[in-house]
């Protein structure tokens, strides 16, 4: 095995091309697991801590750009007001320790359905951005998850940010497991309001082979909420929006709960994360 | 693959590492720093808990070429990089009740490797060592509590344990471990 440390992002890029067979390693939460149980053995080791590009985040253009390599400790402390969703989010993951390793360009490379930053990129209209030694793209976050555990990006390329809008209004994100510390998403839900565009963002998390959003129950929603005079939502309103989550899911039966309980899940926590979302809006005329 | 890092102040370097060798290997095997332990080397349980450059991880999920070049904090680096407080400098050997034929002497002036941390001492005081194996990520991590937040509350300390696992205490005495330093530093 081969470990490459370049340094500095056109570095890191140079040996992404150079080394096809080269894994890329950021906070390692998930590739040391996998080497320390013999089920991964790759050619190379891609060092990317030494990019400090990577590890950066700023305004562009009125957007967030979050390097790939800020911790999700990072973005608890420095982002909660404009990416609350995700703060919301990174504040679930694992452990204080995997926190402070784990990163947002991590959850995207592993790309795992129960991905916990995966829910909130998708309701904040994130884009993600990937760049090789040839040039950079951006995807949306909706077209970035191609499969299980596969992505949009090439081999040749790396994950190198994401661009997402800061907070117009509410973001809630909410996620079922076993205690409050160390669990893999059972389930999970995100959604954020954008009264700015008077639209309706979701992520679900765990409940098909990829990150999804629920569109049908976006544009619902969207429709139906009194966005500027901000009155109460109606019960027969919540729970199609409810509903709708439920359907866009296409969950699976696993040791972790049944495709029955994940869509009820979903229900509710779709629900529950409409009504704080919308108190919280309801409290902001005054 | 050769590897240079600074480990409790100190100046280390390792050769023939392999390149998909965690840094808590490197640590245990060799370095001859024990303290740091390994029972999960899958981030679950923080027996393994270091500070890499000032943050705390898990030592297991780190490759040790990532520490190359890097500042690393092990539990036994504590007593030296804590306060110099009173508890710190004139803390009692680490003696219990001895039992078994005294070899040598067990009380008497602490050498400077017996000085314990007030994190460290209070664990003893409060009972919350029983095998000790989760006890040197459980220093660390509280180690690290009380210097962001020196007065935290139960739900700040339990979030901040929650990396830490330990299968012998049910966790009381941890709490009153932290709650006794945190008592004492303040
Ligand atoms: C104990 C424990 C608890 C966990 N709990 C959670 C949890 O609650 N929620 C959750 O979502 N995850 C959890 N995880 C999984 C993991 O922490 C996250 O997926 C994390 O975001 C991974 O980030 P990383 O920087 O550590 O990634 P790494 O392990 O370094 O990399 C992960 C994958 O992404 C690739 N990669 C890394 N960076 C890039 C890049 N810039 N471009 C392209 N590919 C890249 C790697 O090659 C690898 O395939 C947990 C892991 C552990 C060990
Ligand atoms: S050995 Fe590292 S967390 Fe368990
Ligand atoms: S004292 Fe035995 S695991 Fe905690």
């Amino acid at each position: 095995m081969e470990f490459l440390r370049p340094d500095g992002l056109p570095d890191v890029l140079e040996a992404r091309a150079a080394h096809p067979g080269a894994l890329p390693l950021m906070g390692g939460t998930d590739v040391m697991v996998a080497l320390n149980f013999d089920r991964r053995r790759p050619d190379a080791l891609l060092d990317l801590t030494r990019a400090p590009e990577l590890t950066a985040w700023d305004h562009v253009d009125g957007m967030v750009r979050l390097g790939a390599g800020v911790t999700y400790s990072r973005v608890i402390d420095e982002l909660a007001t404009e990416l609350p969703g995700l703060a919301i989010a990174s504040r679930t993951v694992g452990s204080p320790q995997i926190r402070n390793r784990g990163t947002v360009g991590g959850n995207l490379g592993a790309a795992s359905p129960a991905g916990d930053s995966h829910p909130a990129l998708l309701a904040g209209f994130a884009e993600v951005e990937l760049a090789s030694r040839d040039g950079v793209r951006r995807v949306p976050v909706d077209e970035f998850f191609t499969g299980v555990k596969q992505h949009a990006g090439r081999g040749d390329e790396l994950v190198t940010a994401v661009w997402i809008r800061p907070a117009t209004g509410p973001q809630q994100f909410s996620k079922i497991g076993t205690r409050n510390a160390m669990v893999i998403a059972v389930t999970s839900f995100g959604l954020a309001l954008h009264p700015d565009r008077e639209q309706v963002g979701t992520g679900l998390g765990s409940a098909a082979p990829t990150p999804r959003r629920a569109r049908d129950a976006e544009e619902f929603l969207g429709a139906e909420l009194d966005w500027s005079a901000r009155r109460d939502i109606r019960d027969s309103v919540a729970a199609e929006f409810a509903r709708l989550v439920a359907t866009a899911a296409s969950p699976i039966d696993d040791v972790r709960g049944t495709a029955a309980y994940r869509r009820h899940a979903l229900a509710v926590m779709a629900r529950r994360c409409l009504s704080w979302a919308w108190a919280e809006h309801q409290g902001r005329r005054h | 693959m050769r590897i240079t890092l600074t480990v409790n102040g100190e100046q280390r370097q390792a050769d023939d590492v392999w390149e998909g060798e965690s840094l808590l290997h490197v640590l245990r095997e060799r370095m001859g720093l024990p303290g740091s332990k390994n029972a999960c080397e899958q981030g679950e349980c923080g027996s393994c808990t270091i500070y890499l450059d000032g943050t705390t991880c898990c030592a297991c999920l780190v490759a040790a070429g990532q520490a190359h070049g890097r500042d690393v904090v092990t539990v036994e680096g504590l007593s030296a990089r804590g306060p110099a407080t009173e508890g710190a400098g004139t803390a009692r050997p680490v003696a219990g009740p001895v039992t078994g034929p005294v070899t040598g002497p067990v009380t008497g002036p602490p050498d400077a490797g017996e000085a314990l941390h007030p994190v460290q001492q209070a664990f003893l005081d409060a009972g919350a060592v029983q095998c000790g194996f989760c006890t040197p990520g459980l220093l660390v991590a509280t180690h690290d509590l009380l210097t962001r937040d020196p007065d935290p509350d139960d739900a700040e300390i339990r979030e901040a344990l929650s990396g830490n696992l330990c299968r012998c205490t049910g966790y009381e005495k941890i709490l009153d471990a932290v709650r006794l330093a945190a008592g004492r530093m303040g």
